[in-house]
């Protein structure tokens, strides 16, 4: 072994416990890096898939100015067209059609404001997984009955139940008034207390004849087959739908454009976490610092009599440079073995979150979280652990370079 | 022929406010072959002397020249280059790499020279046979008696037949049978090797070991008998 590596491994243990106790937060620091983005990347990933599964699905066709305005005029008008085109995409699992309108909703004793939904009950249950969540009742069977699916919270507000009767009041597509009387065939809990709070939906066909559709309606909702390939559908559908005359503009948006709600708050968790995360990063950095600065003070006489029998300060300063890179590379190898291990670990058996806090709730993490191991998350803390480190051990072997033969050795 | 040459060095040092007249115009040849030493009280200027001698420190004005390159003008990594190639130094204590062996230690100056390792080790065992720790090679300095601590530094100074070794004080904090043993060794190097010593001392019994004796008071020479 060439002698520089043998002298840096011995001087690393010259001093056991000092070396053990840097190891170990070097250590310590990347596990933590490791699971805890795992951790934050598994539960973005719920985030998501909940959103995505339980509505907005990962891709919407609409008509350019709804996502804006949600004016009923800014309508798909002829759905089964984008149908087509989506079953000859690969990567769609399925897609379904929705209508909407505001409209006064009114029980015998309450009446409330919110927008009623038409949906294709055969096709949406293929998209969202509201029939898995309903609680009461049963999901809406055809597509033409006068029956709505109610979210528990609005059915508590209206105070309604299985069978009791809604009169909705609304504006048509034409301008006329929409008027119509629906059955409360199901009560549904997602879990999500805004979409609770909020949603109502009725048989599409029906809904497009109370609200004047023309059998136009104002999303195609799609879902892939995974994240990774909505960008490629989404690529592939916006050139699908370029040469489309409609009298509105059709246009494709991704979740995120769907839901900027959901976006940002991941954006802000990751943020938040990334704080913290540079905090623990410099934590360990000073940690380093702070040993070889201590290792340099100690051997500064040494480094006197390696130069005075004519070492160049640079070849010891590379030996304390391949010092901290041995220490840093043991630590981060132990990080990134241990945090896999404990991701992997509760990717495969979840942490529980039963009866986390209600704002956890609102962004859809209850019950069991997994982690998610990614290339991602297994690199990015312990790299920039190394990094960071590396800056840290520069420091102290700069000062060896301009360290002066005479005062190094008369050093003590 | 004079392997060093020393003219009108001077140094002076600022402690505090106070200015320390280390050297105070040091002239001083040595002959190659020579067993000189340098002595006089703690504080009169030897380690100055021997340290600018030896190319760790530059005087304030004057020139030394070893085996006839003159020292002024020099880099760092000139300067470096002469320790490694015609210095070998030898200091008071902790004169040694303590996560190397004895052997590794002598054979370190061989490495920066760039020797290979075969020879390297042979040569390395050759003196450090010669200096009398055979058998001890991997010995770390920790496992090593102050005596063969200094035995070992010797080995070191001279395994790349330097021009010259410079000796500050090295039987200091040997007892004075270990010291005289090592004087008695460096001694037998210069004689069967050939090899100039200059050493510092301000113990009597060790002055008598060499064969010129320069007297230093105050950072001037006050005395330079050949014996
Ligand atoms: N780095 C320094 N800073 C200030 N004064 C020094 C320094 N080195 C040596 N001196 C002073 O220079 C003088 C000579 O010192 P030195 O050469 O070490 O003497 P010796 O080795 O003979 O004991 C002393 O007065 C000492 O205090
Ligand atoms: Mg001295």
């Amino acid at each position: 072994m060439p002698i520089d590596i043998t002298m840096a491994w011995r001087n690393i243990w010259r001093n056991p416990r000092r070396t053990l106790l840097t190891v170990a937060a070097i250590g310590f620091a990347s596990t933590a890096l490791v699971f805890m983005l795992s951790f934050q990347f598994g539960v973005y990933d719920t985030m998501i898939n909940s959103s995505v599964n339980i509505h907005a699905g990962h891709l919407q066709i609409q008509a350019k100015g709804y996502k804006e305005k949600m004016a009923m005029r800014y309508a798909v008008a002829d759905p089964v067209r984008m149908g087509n085109l989506l079953n000859g995409i690969d990567d769609v699992k399925s897609y379904t059609y929705r209508a909407e309108g505001f409209s006064m909703l009114s029980s015998s004793d309450r009446t409330y404001g919110v927008l009623v939904t038409g949906i294709d009950p055969d096709k949406e249950k293929q998209v969202s997984t509201i029939k898995s969540l309903v609680r009461k009742g049963e999901y809406l069977s055809s597509s033409n009955a006068y029956e709505a699916l109610v979210g528990s919270l609005l059915a508590a507000n209206l105070k309604v139940g299985i069978g009791d009767e809604i009169t909705i009041l609304g504006q048509a597509k034409d301008g006329s008034v929409a008027a119509s009387v629906v059955t409360v065939k199901g009560i549904f809990t997602s879990g999500i207390d805004e979409f609770d709070r909020s949603t109502v939906q009725i048989p599409l066909k029906t809904f497009q004849e109370v609200y004047s559709m023309d059998g136009a309606v104002h999303r195609v909702v799609v879902v892939c087959k995974s994240l990774k390939s909505v960008s490629m559908v989404k690529a592939a559908l916006a050139e699908d739908i370029s040469g489309i005359d409609e009298k509105y503009e059709l246009k494709v948006f991704d979740w995120m454009e769907i839901m900027p709600g959901l976006l940002q708050s991941i954006q802000m968790d990751l943020i938040s976490g990334f704080i913290m995360y540079i905090i623990l990063v410099i934590v360990v950095a000073f940690s380093i610092l702070n040993t070889f600065l201590m290792a340099v003070f100690e051997r500064t006489r040494e480094f006197g009599v390696l130069m005075a029998i004519g070492a160049e300060p640079g070849r010891i300063m590379k030996l304390l440079l391949i010092e901290s890179i041995t220490m840093t590379s043991i630590g981060i190898f132990l990080g990134m073995a241990l945090g896999s291990v404990f991701s992997l670990y509760f990717q495969k058996h979840g942490i529980d979150f039963t009866g986390a806090s209600e704002i956890m709730n609102q962004m859809g993490i209850s019950g069991l979280m997994y982690p998610k191991l990614t290339l991602l998350s297994l690199f990015t803390g312990p790299m920039a652990v190394l990094f960071i480190t590396s800056v840290a051990a520069l420091y102290p072997a700069l000062k060896v370079k301009s360290l002066r033969p005479v005062e190094a050795i008369s050093y003590n | 022929m004079n392997i060093v040459q020393v003219k009108e060095v001077k140094k002076t040092y600022i402690q505090g406010k106070v200015e320390v007249y280390a050297l105070r115009g040091v002239s001083l040849d040595i002959k190659k072959g020579g067993f000189a030493a340098l002595a006089g009280p703690s504080g009169s200027g030897k380690t100055t002397l021997l340290n600018i001698i030896g190319g760790l420190d530059l005087p304030d004005s004057g020139d030394v020249a070893v085996d006839g390159s003159s020292f002024s003008g020099m880099s760092q990594a000139d300067l470096a280059k002469m320790r490694l190639n015609k210095i070998g130094f030898v200091f008071q204590a902790y004169n040694l790499i303590p996560v190397l062996s004895a052997v590794e230690n002598v054979e370190f100056v061989m490495l920066l020279q760039g020797l290979d390792k075969v020879e390297r080790r042979q040569r390395a065992k050759d003196v450090l046979d010669d200096v009398g720790l055979e058998g001890k090679y991997d010995r770390r300095p920790a496992e090593l008696s102050g005596g063969q601590q200094q035995r070992v530094a010797v080995a070191r100074a001279i395994v790349s037949n330097p021009s010259i070794v410079l000796a500050d004080e090295p039987t200091a904090n040997l007892d004075s049978k270990t010291g005289n043993g090592l004087l008695e060794m460096m001694k037998e190097m210069n004689e069967k090797k050939s090899v100039t010593f200059i050493f510092s001392t301000h113990d009597d019994m060790v002055m008598d070991y060499a064969r010129r004796l320069v007297q230093i008071r105050d950072g001037e020479i006050a005395d330079d008998i050949v014996k």
